[in-house]
């Protein structure tokens, strides 16, 4: 255990130098959002005799943005995947091999470093923007989605790394996967619920979505911040975000020894 | 591209007449020049893409895609509403295509090209391409052609004229020359904000940082300009990143939409300003080059 505090404390030094490059990225990315922003509040505007759309009114919808970029500041992989593909390639996990070093906890613990900086250096911009729009700051209704909350936060955490991670192990068989990790971000963009809360969705589309992983990656814990997803739901949400964490967990052991058969150490 | 900076010295240059023709002589033989080496970069480029067919094949699908998504997101939202301010679907349809077409054209020039200035000046390349015989900004900026940009620069025009069919839209020849040139001012300024940003590289090496969060920027050129209430936001947009004009004033034309022309002029006219910038900031940062190679 103490080896992976090292590491984490080794992350957190090598992250720190991208600081300037996570305040840039975050404070860059706010501004499509304020865009979004803008967006609905023309669309509330042009439509006076409707005050809400699906349940959401103009203080909930950019309320649900406001928790979505925190949640996202908290959990989003930015340069994992690349490092992992770029480890494999050239030939570096071999002393992986050789070490009484578990790949997977390691690049975990790195993975935790970088939130840790990259949430600290988005917490000026995050700050400011969530500052601006106070007036619709909203609490969670009461300690108990509070607490559900910070467990599917680290589920959430937990199931955007271990996806990446298997995502990155494809690198074993293919020499260029960026465009899969692109692919791949381009459904959690949208299937996730980055750029619009899932349950304006018509109802039969956002049943079958979740029966993927996407949902879970990003809307979930938002939906149980915002108290739209309670009771049964909630509780049968976090067993399914759960379990997807377990399963992708299985596969990326199972990728991953996979991929060791077949690699050649190039480089290495 | 600035091909006239320096003005050629010809002998026989006594009477004015005679020297505007030498220089005029001068300046054509080296648009000349350059649209050959021009040739040459594209024919290599050809020759690079064809050596990774699968993976140039995979790039052509991202970005359908994440154009497909944002068709979806205007999609869902017109589940919602009939019109978004004064716009109706087809028209916000029409403006995601042209915001997707310009910055399709954009990338096939010049993304590229712009992200690999700052690894140019780290690793002191550049001391090659300011020593060779052509006017280097021209080199540094077309070097590589993306081709995959053009299919979906295509991709987008499709989506365009689908979307003015449903809108019933009968463009005249003047319209469509209009929009051409429109469009071209909106890739120019596009290039020349990445290329100044870029060329912040010569103090930080973080500047490709900059350079991807400009791109970020380029999700404001889809959003109708009518949704943005006067204030800080629409000002900066407008006159100082121009994003709210590249995509929305061309759409307009075509949409019979333009409060007036004059958007038109402002849309040029900070074209034309921001490249001019540009190339003095170009100058400014050549000055501070200390070559990183021994």
């Amino acid at each position: 255990m103490t080896k992976y505090l090292q590491v984490f404390s080794l992350g957190i030094q090598n992250a720190l130098v991208y600081r300037v490059n996570f305040l840039f990225r975050a404070t860059f990315g706010l501004v499509p959002l304020l865009a979004t922003l803008y967006l609905w509040r023309a669309i509330y505007a042009s439509n006076p005799d409707r005050p809400d759309v699906a349940g959401y009114t103009l203080s909930g919808m950019i309320s649900y943005y406001l928790v979505m970029t925190v949640v996202d500041a908290l959990t989003g992989v930015t340069e994992d995947d690349w490092q992992i593909a770029a480890d494999i390639r050239e030939g570096r996990i071999s002393q992986f091999l050789l070490k009484p070093v578990d790949y997977l906890t390691y690049r975990l613990s790195l993975f935790a470093a970088g939130r840790v900086v990259y949430t600290a250096a988005a917490l000026i911009p995050v700050g400011l923007f969530v500052a601006l729009q106070h007036r619709h700051v909203v609490g969670p209704p009461d300690a108990l989605h509070l607490a559900a909350f910070v467990a599917s936060v680290a589920l959430t955490a937990l199931l955007q790394f271990l996806i990446s991670y298997t995502m990155a192990l494809l690198a074993f068989w293919l020499l260029e996967i960026s465009t899969f990790i692109f692919i791949l971000f381009a459904f959690e963009y949208i299937a996730g619920g980055h750029l619009f809360p899932l349950d304006i969705l018509p109802p039969g589309l956002l049943a079958v979505l979740q029966f993927t992983p996407f949902p879970y990656q990003l809307y979930f814990p938002v939906g149980v911040y915002l108290g739209r997803i309670q009771d049964a739901e909630l509780v049968r949400g976090l067993a399914v975000q759960a379990a997807w964490v377990v399963g992708v967990y299985g596969l990326a052991r199972w990728v991953w020894a996979r991929g060791i058969k077949h690699y050649s150490a190039a480089g290495g | 591209m600035n091909f006239m900076r320096a003005p050629s010295p010809s002998p026989a240059s006594h009477t004015p007449a005679s020297r505007a023709a030498g220089r005029l002589a001068a300046a054509w033989r080296r648009v000349r020049h350059h649209a050959g080496v021009y040739a040459v970069l594209c024919r290599n480029s050809l020759v690079r893409e064809m050596s990774f067919k699968t993976n140039f094949l995979l790039w052509i699908v991202v970005e359908l895609l994440w154009f497909a998504l944002q068709l979806a997101f205007v999609a869902v939202i017109y589940q919602h509403t009939e019109r978004i301010a004064t716009w109706s679907r087809w028209e916000v349809v029409l403006l995601v295509g042209a915001s997707h077409f310009i910055q399709q054209v954009f990338t096939a020039f010049f993304l590229t090209n712009c992200v690999q200035l700052s690894d140019h000046v780290r690793t002191g390349r550049l001391d090659f391409f300011l020593l060779l015989p052509v006017n280097p900004r021209f080199l540094i900026s077309l070097r590589q052609l993306d081709l995959g940009a053009f299919v979906n620069a295509a991709s987008a025009l499709a989506v365009m004229v689908y979307a003015g069919a449903r809108l019933a839209l009968r463009p005249d020849l003047l319209e469509l020359i209009g929009f051409g040139l429109l469009c071209a001012a909106g890739v120019l300024l596009h290039y020349a904000l990445t290329f100044m940003l870029a060329a912040v590289s010569f103090w930080t090496v973080q500047a490709q940082g900059l350079v991807w969060g400009y791109y970020n920027l380029f999700n404001v050129a889809r959003v109708p300009d009518a949704a943005f209430p006067p204030g800080l936001f629409r000002v900066v947009f407008t006159f100082v990143l121009p994003m709210l004009l590249v995509a929305n004033v061309p759409a307009k034309l075509l949409a019979a939409k333009l409060a007036s022309p004059a958007e038109m002029l402002l849309l040029l006219a900070l074209a034309a300003a921001i490249f001019a910038i540009s190339s003095r900031v170009w100058r400014l940062s050549l000055r501070r080059y200390t070559s990183a190679s021994s």
